[in-house]
């Protein structure tokens, strides 16, 4: 039980300083987002009306930073992150919701399929030890050294403008909007299947080499030379008895990357054009958009936060061993 | 996602103890023993490569990085441009190599910031126990829980020209929490070592436990997780460059690329845009490369395993029933693991 309270503590502390950091990064930019907003407005906001945005973003020049930072955890509790400047003052909340899902879709869909992918590749590679298989991990390894947007304007060049096969940028065709039809589906796993692709081939060198390294470690145990003595089919020792057990580290890297989902892909969204979270916070960091970039952190920081927290807990109940230690 | 599986790897088995009373040259080589092997002797000979091109940049480079030709723009690889020209007529390979420079220094800085961070975190918090091995974990886990790229977009943003040491800064600061990790895992496993406690029962010094008996032993992952750092720093400043948020002013190959997509390079002047992603993944692989190696020091089990199963095979055995000889039927092994 302390051992719980001990880790809750741990994940409440972590929590407190990354919203704090949150808190002060944005204002450590240069520039004020209330002069760069009337800049982009000029002359049509008087100096009083000025005034009054500041006051309404809590940015008065008379407040100390200490009470900007009460404030901030004040509205934090409420649910309410703020109002966009460069969204034309929408809730940031209602911006960021309408982002997550495709970023979450998408990127979601490409963590889970490069995973199975590669630790299925991996643990092939690990059980056929030392045959031709085994150039697959540096090639494997050359896609995940390639720099992503480099990969991604390649795949874009090359499938999309000379091949002419899938869509080069956005998540959807120009004018249409979404809607729950076969059209419209079909539009979205088209305009998907680029960037999607590009991800997997960039993290699959991970999962393989981690997956093969593990299953060489392991079949060197005894288990696995009983298990084979006794006769058992291949199939049934490769999986049962050896990628079971070399799954865990895999399966705790896999809960870890959950977290990387929301936050990770900043240069595909970037390089697709693509309407997620990180092309927000790309936009919100050109356009000092303070409210949308802390709630944009917000959202990354907490979901990195509960994947580690799930990994912690996948592990203490897939290992025993490591529950054993606890108590 | 490469560089933490491998790291985690690396912790997970035990560490060589060092050996006793050798010459300083046979100790000196001992310390380099992790880079003797086939993998290892291929990726510095790459790494090798590219630190010459970069050293000796001025002297390779056939015109200067921003010399422009005005009567040859967009062209081809030829024997004049041997790989091509961008859209102001500047030579793309002379591009390149002055690039090397920029790339190789950030890298190896940003590595070498933050391995001095992890060791000075990491080992610290392995060997302390209780609140403050707590409290410094706790520190690194916050680390590793902000999101990098952003990070390193802000604070990169806050400067008109940040200065190389400035861009390696903020690339270690972002890298350094995953060696951290990794280091306070194997420390906490060397604590209670039969060495260590003869130390501590002898009265050293905390400092003098850390460098003298702990350090020797951790030097494969400490080792490895530079390796990574670099990679990282490598990847994490070309996609910087490319964002756009360093500038141009400094020369990178994430700078090239920079340049060909917001002129239109792409599809057509492949010439301008392939050999800096492919020197980028070179780069990379060789780092990796190296890694592997040390990997494999740290893990005989991965060295053994591929040249157990070759030699099997070489009298006829299949790699699939290498641990019993005797099997059920050779075609039904093939036909499963095929």
């Amino acid at each position: 039980m302390t051992f719980f309270l001990r880790r809750a503590a741990f994940y409440a502390f972590t929590a407190w300083a990354a919203v704090t950091i949150n808190f002060f990064l944005p204002r450590m930019l240069k520039g004020d987002p209330v002069s760069a907003y009337i800049q982009k407005n000029q002359g049509r906001i008087s100096p009083e009306a000025a005034d009054s945005l500041r006051t309404l973003f809590g940015l008065d020049t008379d407040r100390s930073v200490l009470e900007q930072y009460i404030d901030y955890w004040k509205l934090l509790f409420s649910g309410d992150l703020g109002r966009s400047f460069s969204k034309g003052l929408a809730p940031v909340t209602d911006v960021i919701a309408a982002a997550l899902p495709w970023t979450v879709g998408l990127v979601g869909i490409a963590t889970i399929l490069s995973f199975v992918l590669g630790t299925s590749i991996g643990a092939l590679i690990g059980w056929k030890r030392g045959s031709k298989a085994d150039f697959i991990v540096p090639v494997s390894t050359f896609f995940s050294t390639v720099p992503y947007f480099w990969m991604g304007l390649i795949a874009i060049a090359v499938f999309s403008t000379l091949l002419g096969w899938f869509p080069a940028s956005h998540a959807y065709g120009k004018g249409s909007r979404p809607e729950f039809s076969l059209d419209f589906i079909g539009q979205v796993i088209a305009h998907g299947f680029l960037p999607a692709a590009t991800i997997v081939l960039a993290s699959l060198g991970g999962w393989i080499l981690g997956m093969r390294n593990m299953m060489v470690t392991v079949l060197d145990e005894d288990y696995v030379t009983v298990a084979q003595a006794k006769g058992l089919p291949t199939r049934r020792v490769l999986v049962n008895y050896a990628a079971r057990n070399a799954m865990l580290p895999q399966l705790s890297s896999f809960a870890l990357s959950l977290g990387f989902i929301v936050g990770g892909t900043i240069v595909m969204e970037m390089v697709f054009s693509y309407p997620g979270v990180g092309k927000l916070l790309l936009d919100a960091t050109t356009a000092k958009d303070y409210p949308l970039m802390q709630g944009l952190f917000l959202v990354i920081t907490l979901t990195v936060l509960v994947a580690n927290i799930l990994a912690d807990v996948a592990y203490a109940v897939l290992d025993p061993r490591t529950r054993q230690l606890e108590s | 996602m490469t560089i933490p599986t491998t790291m985690a790897n690396a912790t997970a088995q035990a560490l060589k103890p060092a050996p006793r009373s050798r010459s300083f040259s046979a100790r000196f080589g001992q310390s380099f023993a992790m880079f003797r092997n086939g993998k290892s002797i291929t990726g510095l000979c790459i790494l090798g490569f590219f630190v010459l091109v970069a050293v000796f940049g001025d002297l390779i480079a056939p015109y200067g990085p921003l010399e422009k030709d005005f009567t040859a723009l967009r062209q081809a690889p030829s024997l004049a441009h041997l790989l091509g020209t961008t859209h102001m007529g500047e030579d793309v390979l002379s591009q390149l190599i002055y690039g090397t420079r920029g790339v190789l220094i950030v890298g190896f800085l940003a590595g070498i910031f933050a391995t001095i961070i992890a060791v000075a975190i990491g080992v610290t918090a392995g060997y302390v126990s209780g609140f403050k091995s707590e409290s410094l974990s706790a520190l690194t886990n916050v680390f590793l829980v902000i999101p990098g790229l952003p990070l390193m977009i802000i604070v990169a943003s806050q400067y008109d020209n940040p200065s190389l040491f400035l861009i390696a800064g903020v690339l270690a600061l972002t890298g350094w929490a995953w060696g951290g990790r990794v280091l306070r895992a194997q420390t906490m496993s060397l604590r209670n070592r039969d060495f260590v406690q003869a130390a501590r029962a002898n009265g050293e010094s905390l400092f003098r436990i850390i460098t003298v008996e702990m350090l020797p032993n951790l030097t494969a992952i400490i080792a490895s997780s530079f390796v990574g750092t670099v990679t990282a720093a490598v990847l994490g400043l070309t996609t910087l460059a490319f964002i756009g948020v360093i500038p141009i002013t400094n020369l990178n190959w994430g700078t090239i690329l920079f340049w060909a997509q917001q002129n239109g390079a792409f599809p057509d002047f492949w010439w301008w845009y392939v050999p800096a992603g492919v020197c980028i993944a070179l780069l990379g692989v060789a780092l990796s490369l190296i890694n592997f190696g040390i990997d494999e020091y740290v893990n005989p089990r991965l060295r053994s395993a591929g040249e157990r199963a070759r030699a099997l095979r070489k009298r006829g055995i299949k790699p699939g029933s290498s641990i019993t000889a005797v099997r059920v039927s050779t075609e039904k092994t093939e036909r499963l693991t095929e």
